[in-house]
């Protein structure tokens, strides 16, 4: 073994590498299965049953068909941008996957003391390529519904990052390796139940879910691809894997947004019984909060464009900007006694 | 959320562009064509063009018998196919002079109000799947099929049931499918509650409905619209109490009606409904006479020459079937009043400057079936 | 303070339907899986019609006295008949049922006056070939002789 030594850095690369890629490739994947079995269970219906025993493999059976279709570029359509939107919606995806610590030893990305801030900056590039996207496309509706995900997705990283400048204030690092080691095993050392330090730590949970909702275009959030004008709004063009990449992409921000919620808020890798190594710990409290995603889309009606901005401005701001407010009086309130 | 009068868009306001909300759409259950023209968002105008589903049942009236008629009246709104049956066999009857049994005029009522109840269901799921949500259909899908079950039992059929005769019905039912109908009834109001905690009490529906396609007292009588539409703008007209037939004014029962006149109040008028039905099917089960359910009919039947009318209340509003005789075997002419026809005529003028997801659910609150527009 | 009351009250209304549909969630399914499963058919089912024998004789007890061929609305069934040796009624040589047409009114079962035809049970009738536009009674009514 000894002689493998100088290569065992490239050797973890090169591993992490292709597991982000494999874990986000099999995540988009299985996430449609899982969303589909969810749906149907709420619904007291079975989900898909016939491909593979319990349908397991229905996600490739949607590969294939998606692959074996033709990638049209509309007339008229600028090709390069239409191309590349979907690629970029993958990829900032799994830049935030790099950052994200899974387990404490083996599969923890380096120290990145600014960890938080780049899952962030490569948030804001969606956006950017749904925009992109509907613009390439050169078609009325899709640019309609592309310029409103575009003015929900600015409304709602607001108070997204208002209540990560709380959480910021609260654990006073942006590194997340050292986020995670701050919380302790237990429930209660959770950030989540940080009260002593943030009294409306549950709050900010709940808004930085809901902000999460919006941001990735889930239900109840989702009319800019449902409703939107008609027509498949922003991805109407798209034809097969180009729709297929989006729809990765979608699933793939869902996997970012509750891997940083469980981070951030519910301990990451900590376990109560070091039963199992930490990383399946996290997947436990992942996999629950994307349970909570499907839940929340199969059980609530679409909110109407406005309602939507109106939640965002006249509701989540105000409580956002007061718990920031709240929680810098409580942290500098033993400094005056 | 309506425009004002002042196109916020200004100097734009003169660049309308045409949309249409054509005869294949997820939202207009049915092959109905909206021509829009729309300032951005707005609506400026919508203009209904129905006609897609045409099936010239009225035509199809002049050139059956009288008893050959009877299946095409389940198929003109077919969600609700025992009241148009109801009313056109009480037009026939109304002329002959029949006498209908007891019993049968309970199995009417019984079989009428378990149909109005799986219609408000689907009119209902169907509306909050239009807003999003696609899961309560399959709920209210569920309640449905238990209907569905027990009117098979009876009639062979499940959705257009050719099962009221002139002069009765045209088999009898059973001790089953009475204690059927009670277990139904046991059944259906924790579900109701359910449905109200799920859906009715939740906020973001509340703010897709309320205030969405204001409609006036008014304004239904202009078009003449009816059924819940028109209940749900103060108004508590029905047909049951305004014109009554068969024995509904032996029941006791109320007419759910909402001053508001917006989307909301149309919805919780139908889920009224479905409370009072309910209701109706509890006090008839319980009242049902025996004896027999065909009375006596002539063989051959030739009406007297003249009009007859007969209205009933039909899921949807006031079904009006007029036949004309002229003394021979087959009807001169058959007049279907059909409520989706002026209940349609509101969108119009209500859907001016109206937004258009705002403009979807507005419609989906007027429950139409689109051939019962056309027929 | 009331949009601080009107927050708390949607958002009560929001997470009490999520409950009620996580309780759906662990509830058996409602779906019955045909093919594999299939659900008994009612007594009064409608299927197709078909030709009920004569108890006495075994054959058809139709006397093609074309009651039914007039009562159709949609002009589906088409019946012909004639006497056999020593009968005085005919018997049905030929019934031809038009199913692409009918709506299973049952207004010919009620016209019958011999209690000849009934709804058979039959649902599962996807065909490749187009034999449904003129169905062979008689034939048919041969062949589940046969077959019991």
């Amino acid at each position: 073994m000894s002689h493998l030594e100088p290569f065992l850095p490239a050797i973890r690369l090169i591993l992490f590498l292709v597991g982000t890629v494999a874990f986000v490739g099999l995540n988009a994947a299985y996430l449609v299965w899982v969303e589909r079995k969810g749906a149907g269970r709420f619904q007291r219906r079975p989900g898909p049953t016939e491909v593979g025993p319990q349908g397991l493999l229905q996600p490739l059976a949607d590969g294939l068909k998606l692959m074996s279709k033709q990638l049209i570029v509309p007339p008229g359509a600028d090709a390069t941008l239409f191309r590349l939107a979907p690629a970029m919606v993958i990829a900032p995806a799994l830049m935030c996957l790099a950052t994200i610590p899974y387990s404490e030893s083996f599969f923890a990305p380096r120290d990145l003391n600014i960890g938080l801030i780049m899952v962030f900056a490569f948030g804001s590039i969606n956006v950017m390529a749904i925009m992109l996207g509907g613009w390439a496309s050169r078609n009325k509706y899709a640019i309609i519904s592309a310029a409103r995900v575009v003015s929900q997705n600015v409304a709602y990283e607001i108070p997204m990052l208002l209540v990560v400048i709380t959480l910021l204030m609260v654990t006073g690092t942006m590194n997340l390796n050292d986020i995670v080691r701050q919380q302790g095993p237990y429930i209660w050392d959770w950030n989540l139940f940080r009260v002593w330090q943030n009294p409306l730590m549950p709050v900010t949970f709940v808004i930085f879910f809901i902000c999460m909702l919006a941001e990735t275009n889930r239900a109840p959030f989702d009319m800019a691809e449902a409703e939107s004008e008609l027509v498949a709004g922003a991805f109407t063009e798209y034809a097969g894997m180009g729709f297929g990449v989006f729809f990765m992409g979608e699933y793939a921000n869902i996997v970012v947004g509750c891997s940083l919620a469980t981070v951030l808020f519910l301990g990451g890798w900590q376990s109560p019984i070091g039963l199992f190594p930490g990383i399946w710990w996290f997947f436990i409290k992942m996999y629950a909060l994307i349970f909570t995603v499907v839940w929340i889309r199969w059980t609530f009606p679409r909110t109407q464009f406005y309602g939507l901005l109106n939640l965002s401005w006249k509701i989540l701001i105000p409580v956002s900007l007061a718990t920031l407010v709240l929680t810098s009086v409580v942290m500098k309130l033993p400094l005056l006694f | 959320m309506i425009a004002p009068k002042d196109s916020p868009a200004g100097a734009s306001s003169n660049e309308t562009f045409t949309l249409n909300l054509g005869p294949q759409h997820p939202a207009t259950h049915g092959v109905l064509r909206v021509k829009l023209t729309m300032d951005g968002e707005y609506i400026t105008r919508a203009e209904p063009v129905p006609g897609y589903i045409h099936r010239m049942h009225e035509k199809m009236g002049e050139n059956r018998t009288w008893a050959q008629y009877l299946p095409n009246t389940s198929r003109v709104d077919y969600l609700s196919a025992m009241t148009y049956t109801h009313a056109y066999v009480g037009a026939v009857e109304r002329a002959l002079k029949l006498e209908v049994p007891l019993r049968a005029e309970f199995i009417r009522v019984i079989t009428s109000e378990l149909n109005r109840i799986s219609s408000h269901l689907v009119g209902w799921g169907a509306f909050v799947m239009d807003l999003g949500g696609f899961t309560p259909i399959l709920y209210a899908f569920d309640d449905r099929e238990k209907i569905l079950d027990l009117l098979e039992a009876v009639t062979g059929s499940r959705l257009t049931y050719c099962y009221y005769r002139f002069g009765g019905v045209a088999n009898d039912v059973d001790a089953a499918f009475l204690e059927g109908c009670k277990a139904f009834v046991t059944h259906m109001r924790p579900r109701l509650k359910f449905y109200r905690d799920l859906v009715t009490d939740n906020v973001i529906l509340r703010n897709r409905l309320e205030g969405i396609g204001p409609v006036s007292a008014d304004m239904c009588r202009r078009y003449g619209a009816c059924g819940p539409v028109l209940r749900g703008s103060g108004v508590a007209y029905d047909v049951r109490r305004a014109e009554p037939y068969s024995i509904y004014d032996q029941f006791d029962f109320e007419i759910p009606h909402y001053p508001q006149g917006d989307s909301m109040a149309r919805y919780n008028v139908r889920m009224d409904e479905i409370e009072q039905s309910l209701r109706i099917i509890e006090q008839a089960v319980a009242k049902i006479p025996e004896g027999p359910v065909m009375g006596k009919v002539p063989r051959v039947l030739k009406l007297p020459a003249g009009d007859t009318c007969y209205a009933t209340e039909a899921a949807r509003g006031r079904l009006l079937v007029r036949i004309t005789s002229d003394g021979k075997d087959t009807p001169y002419r058959v007049r279907l009043r059909t409520p989706c026809f002026c209940n349609l005529s509101l969108f119009e003028e209500a859907s001016q400057g109206m937004l258009l997801a705002d403009a979807l659910a507005f419609m989906g609150s007027l429950d139409l079936v689109i051939p019962d527009i056309d027929r | 303070m009331k949009a601080v009351r009107e927050v708390l009250s949607g958002t009560k209304s929001l997470l009490v339907g999520m409950r009620l549909t996580l309780r759906e969630f662990f509830k058996p399914t409602i779906t019955v899986q045909y093919p594999h499963q299939t659900l008994p058919m009612p007594e009064r089912f409608r299927g197709h019609i078909e030709l009920k024998a004569d108890p006495e004789t075994g054959r058809p007890a139709c006397t093609a006295c074309k009651l039914c061929e007039r009562a159709c609305p949609s002009d589906c069934i088409l019946v012909d008949g004639a006497k056999r040796e020593g009968e005085k009624k005919k018997s049905v040589t030929e019934y031809h049922l038009d199913f692409t047409k009918c709506s299973l009114c049952g207004a010919c079962i009620e016209a019958c006056p011999s209690d000849a035809i009934q709804f058979s049970k039959r649902y599962n009738l996807a065909s490749p070939t187009n034999d449904y536009r003129n169905m062979d009674l008689v034939q048919r009514f041969q062949d589940r002789a046969e077959k019991k």
